[in-house]
C-alpha cells in the first residue's frame, strides 16, 4: 500500500492548455508508423510454414517403398476424441500382415488434437503441417486413404520433433 | 462574343467537375491506405495495382444496392438532403483559382470558372452556410432519433464554427483589400502568403475548417461507437453514396480554400526569375495548386488518425469561448496594423 500523494491542484502552463505540442507530438508518432515497415502478410503470394511442433492434419505415412506404414489395428480410431477416423482391416501377404483396406477421417469432425499421432504404435498416423482446408460440400470433407497418404520424407520435420520430444 | 464565353465556361466546369469528382473517388482510396499505413497495415491492395480500381468497385457496390427509405421518413426531404450536400460541396469550386489565364486560340482564358464575381469570398461563406441545410434535413426527415440527434449536433457545430472562420477571412479581406479570390491570389506573390502574415488567422481557419467538413477531431454527430451513423444512418445505395462523396467533396473543397486564402493559391515563389514560357509557368503554377490541396488533404487524414475525438461539449467550448475571441482579437490586431502602416 503506498502513501496517496497529497491534493495539489495543478494548473496547466499557457503551452499545455493550447494542447498544440501534444498535437504535434501525436502527429509525429503517426508519421513514424506510416513510414515503418508493415507487419501484413501478403497471403496467398506468401505463404506461412508452420514450424515442426504445429498439428495441422492427420495424414497417413508412406514409406519410400510406396507401402503405408498404418496395420489397421484401430487405436487411432478408438482414442479419437471426436470419433472421426473409420479403419476397416484387412489381409495381405507383406510382412506387416494387416493393412487398412479402408481408412476415412471425417475431417469436419477432427479436432487436430493429435491423439492419434500419438497413441499410434507403427508411427503411421502423423499430424502433417497443412493447414488449407477448404471444402464446398460436406462429402468432401470425408478424406478417404488416398487424400490421407503423404510420404515419410515430407514428414521428417514432424518426425524429428516428436523424437526429440519422447 | 457571348457564345464563346459560355462554351468556355462550360468546358471549364465540365473539366472541374471531373477532376473533382475523380479526386473524390480516389481520396477515399488514399484515405484507406494512408491509415492503414499508419496503423501498420496494408490498405485495399488487391483490386487494381496499389488498389487503384478499388473506388470505381466501391461506386458500383453503392450504386447495385437496394434502396432502403424509412416508412415515416419524410421522402422529398429525405432525397434533397444528399443533393444539397454534394450541391454545395461541388458549387464552391466556381470561384476558385487554378492558376494564371492562359492564351488558347486566341481567346484569354481565366483558369477560374467565374471568378471576376465580386463576392467571391461571401459566396464561399454562404454556400457553407447552405450546407447546414443537408445535414439538418437528413437528421430531421430519417425519423430517428439517432439521426436527429447526429444531425442537430452537427448543424450546431457548424454553425458555430462559421463564425470563426469568417472572422479569419475578414482579417485577410483587411489585408488583400478585396473579396475577389483571383485578386487574393495575386495579392501573395512572392513570399507574402497570408499564412505568413496571419498565423493565428490560419490556424483559427484550419481548426474552422476540420469543424465545418465534421472531420476528426470533430465527427462526433458521424462517430460510429455514439450515434450509430449519425445523420446518415437511414440511407443506402446511391443516396449513401452521394453523403460519403459529399463529405470527401467538403473536405477538397476545405482544403481549396484553404490554399486559396493562406498558402497562395497557384502562387510558386519567384518562378518568373526561371524565365520560363507561358504555358510552362502556367503548368507549374496548377501542378504548385494541386500540390498544395494535396498535402492539405494528407493533413487532414493525418490529423484524423492521430488526434482523440472531441466530446460535443469541449467541442462547443473550443468554438464559442476560444477560436471566436481568438478571431475577433486577430481581426482587431489585423485592423490596427493595417490602419497605421
Amino acid at each position: 500500500m503506498s502513501i496517496p500523494p497529497e491534493n495539489k491542484k495543478y494548473t496547466l502552463t499557457f503551452w499545455e492548455k493550447i494542447f498544440i505540442p501534444e498535437i504535434v507530438k501525436g502527429l509525429k508518432l503517426t508519421l513514424e508508423q506510416l513510414l515503418a515497415k508493415k507487419d501484413t502478410r501478403q497471403y496467398p503470394e506468401e505463404r506461412w510454414t508452420p514450424p515442426p511442433s504445429f498439428r495441422g492434419r492427420p495424414v497417413l505415412a508412406v514409406e519410400e517403398n510406396g507401402v503405408e506404414r498404418c496395420v489397421a489395428c484401430g487405436l487411432c480410431s478408438r482414442v479419437c476424441p471426436a470419433l472421426a477416423i473409420e479403419v476397416q482391416a484387412a489381409e495381405t501377404e507383406l510382412e506387416k500382415e494387416r493393412y487398412p483396406e479402408r481408412f476415412e477421417i471425417n475431417m469436419l469432425r477432427c479436432i487436430f488434437c493429435g491423439f492419434c499421432e500419438e497413441v499410434c504404435p507403427e508411427e503411421a498416423i502423423i499430424m502433417s503441417n497443412h493447414y488449407e482446408l477448404a471444402f464446398s460440400t460436406r462429402e468432401d470433407a470425408i478424406f478417404g486413404k488416398e487424400r490421407l497418404l503423404m510420404s515419410v520424407e515430407e514428414l521428417r520435420p514432424r518426425l524429428n520433433y516428436l523424437h526429440s520430444q519422447y | 462574343m457571348i457564345g464563346t464565353e459560355i462554351l468556355i465556361a462550360l468546358i471549364k466546369t465540365a473539366i472541374v467537375f471531373l477532376v473533382v469528382l475523380t479526386t473524390v473517388a480516389y481520396l477515399v482510396l488514399a484515405e484507406r491506405r494512408i491509415s492503414a499505413a499508419i496503423q501498420n497495415r496494408i490498405g485495399p491492395n488487391r483490386v487494381g495495382p496499389f488498389g487503384m480500381l478499388q473506388p470505381i468497385v466501391d461506386v458500383v457496390k453503392l450504386l447495385l444496392k437496394e434502396d432502403i427509405v424509412p416508412t415515416a421518413a419524410t421522402k422529398p426531404m429525405h432525397t434533397l438532403a444528399p443533393i444539397i450536400s454534394i450541391t454545395v460541396a461541388l458549387s464552391t469550386f466556381a470561384v476558385i483559382p487554378f492558376g494564371r489565364s492562359i492564351e488558347l486560340f486566341g481567346h484569354r482564358i481565366d483558369l477560374v470558372i467565374a471568378g471576376d464575381i465580386n463576392i467571391g469570398v461571401l459566396y464561399l461563406l454562404a454556400l457553407t452556410s447552405i450546407g447546414v441545410y443537408g445535414i439538418t434535413m437528413s437528421g430531421w426527415s430519417s425519423n430517428n432519433k439517432y439521426s436527429l440527434l447526429g444531425g442537430l449536433r452537427s448543424a450546431a457545430q457548424m454553425i458555430s464554427y462559421e463564425l470563426s472562420m469568417g472572422l479569419s477571412v475578414l482579417a485577410v479581406i483587411l489585408i488583400a483589400g478585396t473579396l475577389e479570390l483571383p485578386k487574393i491570389v495575386e495579392y501573395q506573390a512572392g513570399w507574402k502568403w497570408f499564412i505568413f502574415l496571419q498565423p493565428v488567422g490560419f490556424i483559427t481557419f484550419l481548426v474552422a475548417s476540420f469543424a465545418e467538413t465534421n472531420r476528426a477531431p470533430f465527427d462526433l454527430p458521424e462517430a460510429e461507437p455514439e450515434l450509430v451513423g449519425g445523420y446518415h444512418t437511414e440511407y443506402s445505395s446511391f443516396k449513401f453514396a452521394l453523403f460519403f462523396l459529399a463529405e470527401y467533396a467538403a473536405m477538397i473543397t476545405a482544403s481549396a480554400v484553404i490554399t486559396t486564402l493562406y498558402l497562395g493559391g497557384w502562387q510558386v515563389p519567384y518562378l518568373e526569375a526561371l524565365g520560363l514560357s507561358q504555358g510552362w509557368e502556367t503548368l507549374i503554377q496548377v501542378g504548385a495548386f494541386a500540390l498544395k490541396v494535396v498535402f492539405l488533404l494528407f493533413f487532414f487524414i493525418w490529423v484524423r488518425w492521430s488526434v482523440p475525438r472531441f466530446r460535443y461539449d469541449q467541442l462547443m467550448n473550443l468554438g464559442w469561448k476560444v477560436m471566436l475571441p481568438l478571431a475577433l482579437a486577430n481581426l482587431v490586431v489585423t485592423a490596427l496594423v493595417v490602419l497605421t502602416v
